[in-house]
């Protein structure tokens, strides 16, 4: 197989989503998910439900202390309450996207950037991530009770020994990218919001390029992903008895 | 140790409306209406116990981590912490703790987890999903697995790093130690107490935890809020 191959691929899908802008949809399992900061100081907010029976997502807790982390990035996977695999980051420019999964609320977005209504300012009004994210969850049979943590792409927020959160700026330079390689069918629901920690007084206004790629089929005893470490191996394994009970594992 | 504030209740345990001890592996599944007092005590120390909240009234708003350590700006909670809904609905207000840390981050163990964690061969192990799921069942109505959001672990010490990286340490907590938590709407409170055999933040020994519930004092008023 030739990596090269994977660099010169031509998208299936693009789409860039303005600041403040959303999508949700579904990505099949095996496709790449590219996220392109085009600007500094980007801020993607995602969430992840199984498509198939969205009662299975993407599970903050399982997915942090299965890999001993508080940060994501190339290696690491993103598992479902199911310990299964949704998603793994196979590639990333950055070194740390944040999983704490907050989300700014339309409250808070008043208090920061002051209130901006539809009727005054048409679409330029400051959109926030909680109605973004609600918004697309009803679309799909959803709703605030399947609100979960998200992950909020090109942020980093550290905590100090007591447990503070403190918000990195200048973490993301324009150009930055991180991408997912599906594992199984996924619905996102993507938010390009603020972050709720980023102290700016401006509201950031950062485009986020999302394409969607054929990946290449991988070798389980080679992939960097499944052999990151033991619990990565044993999600896989579980996804994959998932796929052959199914009838879906050739 | 830093920062930990530990405050002591003025509450008489003979003064409680409810008083029951779970055993590790049990749960319970409660309403508390507004101004009631929930004290969980840690009868053997660093014991986990992973605990849900809900807006009774409309149980499709539960606790929100996310929302509730944005809001107070630490990932612990202790005294004076705010636990939100998704909404941003106060649901309850630690008012006590004599631990003084428990964990946001950790959420519950579950069998499927279980065999990521640690092996395939774990997967029989009773697990917190399984307690949370039954008392779902038991109370029927619309409750599923769609509400068991990242929930609370009490007792439980899940430290991150400046770095990035997450443990679990060793306990911070110890026999008798407890966290008192009022209610402040009506609110539906579910609790497992975990029956985790294979991490050694309890020592591989899950005890037992005791549960009271004091009612909102009659004088009119409510609780003090004291934060």
């Amino acid at each position: 197989m030739s990596t090269g191959m994977t660099m010169t691929r031509e998208a299936v899908w693009s789409k860039v989503l303005k600041p403040g802008g959303k999508w949700s949809g579904v990505i099949g399992r095996g496709r790449l998910v590219r996220f392109t900061a085009l600007g500094a100081g980007a801020n993607l907010a995602a969430l992840l439900y199984h498509a198939d029976h969205p009662e299975e997502r993407y599970n903050m807790p399982d997915t942090l202390k299965a890999q001993h982390t508080a940060h994501l990035t190339k290696g690491h996977v993103l598992m479902s309450d199911n310990g299964r695999v949704l998603a793994s980051l196979v590639d990333d420019t950055l070194g740390w996207h944040d999983p704490f999964g907050a989300l700014t609320t339309r409250e808070s977005t008043e208090l920061k950037y002051g209130k901006t209504t539809y009727q005054e300012l048409r679409n330029d009004w400051l959109k926030n991530g909680l109605d973004n994210t609600a918004a697309e969850l009803v679309r799909h049979g959803l709703g605030l009770r399947d609100l979960m943590p998200a992950v909020n792409f090109f942020s980093k927020v550290i905590c100090d020994a007591d447990g503070r959160m403190h918000f990195v700026t200048g973490h993301a330079p324009a150009g930055a990218s991180v991408t997912l390689r599906t594992e199984l069918n996924v619905l996102f629901v993507l938010s390009n919001t603020p972050h709720p920690l980023d102290p700016s007084g401006a509201y950031p206004s950062v485009p986020v390029r999302i394409e969607v790629l054929p990946a290449e089929p991988f070798d389980p005893e080679t992939d960097f992903c499944v052999n990151f470490r033991g619990e990565n191996r044993r999600a896989f394994e579980n996804t994959w008895e998932y796929l052959a009970l199914r009838g879906d594992l050739a | 140790m830093t920062d930990f504030i530990l405050k002591e209740s003025a509450l008489r345990e003979e003064d409680a409306v409810i008083d029951l001890v779970v055993p590790a592996g049990e749960g319970w599944m409660e309403d508390l209406e507004p101004g009631q007092v929930l004290r969980i005590v840690d009868l053997e120390g660093n014991q986990a116990v992973d605990t849900l909240f809900y807006d009774a009234d409309r149980p499709e708003d539960h606790y929100s981590a996310v929302r509730t350590i944005i809001a107070q700006g630490r990932i612990y909670l202790t005294t004076g912490s705010v636990l939100l809904a998704e909404s941003g609905k106060p649901l309850v207000a630690i008012v006590a703790d004599t631990c003084g840390r428990h964990d946001t981050l950790g959420g519950a163990c579950s069998a499927q987890s279980n065999t990521v964690r640690y092996s395939h061969e774990t997967f029989h192990m009773h697990n917190c999903r399984d307690t949370f799921m039954r008392l779902l069942a038991e109370r029927g109505g619309p409750w599923g697995k769609r509400d068991l959001a990242p929930n609370v672990n009490f007792f439980m010490n899940v430290p991150v790093t400046p770095e990035g990286g997450l443990t679990f340490a060793d306990g911070v907590s110890a026999p008798g130690r407890y966290v008192e938590m009022r209610a402040e709407t009506r609110v539906t409170v579910l609790i497992s107490n975990c029956p985790q055999l294979n991490n050694p933040c309890n020592a591989y020994n899950p005890t037992p935890v005791r549960i009271l519930v004091w009612d909102a004092p009659s004088s009119g008023g409510r609780v003090p809020s004291g934060i």
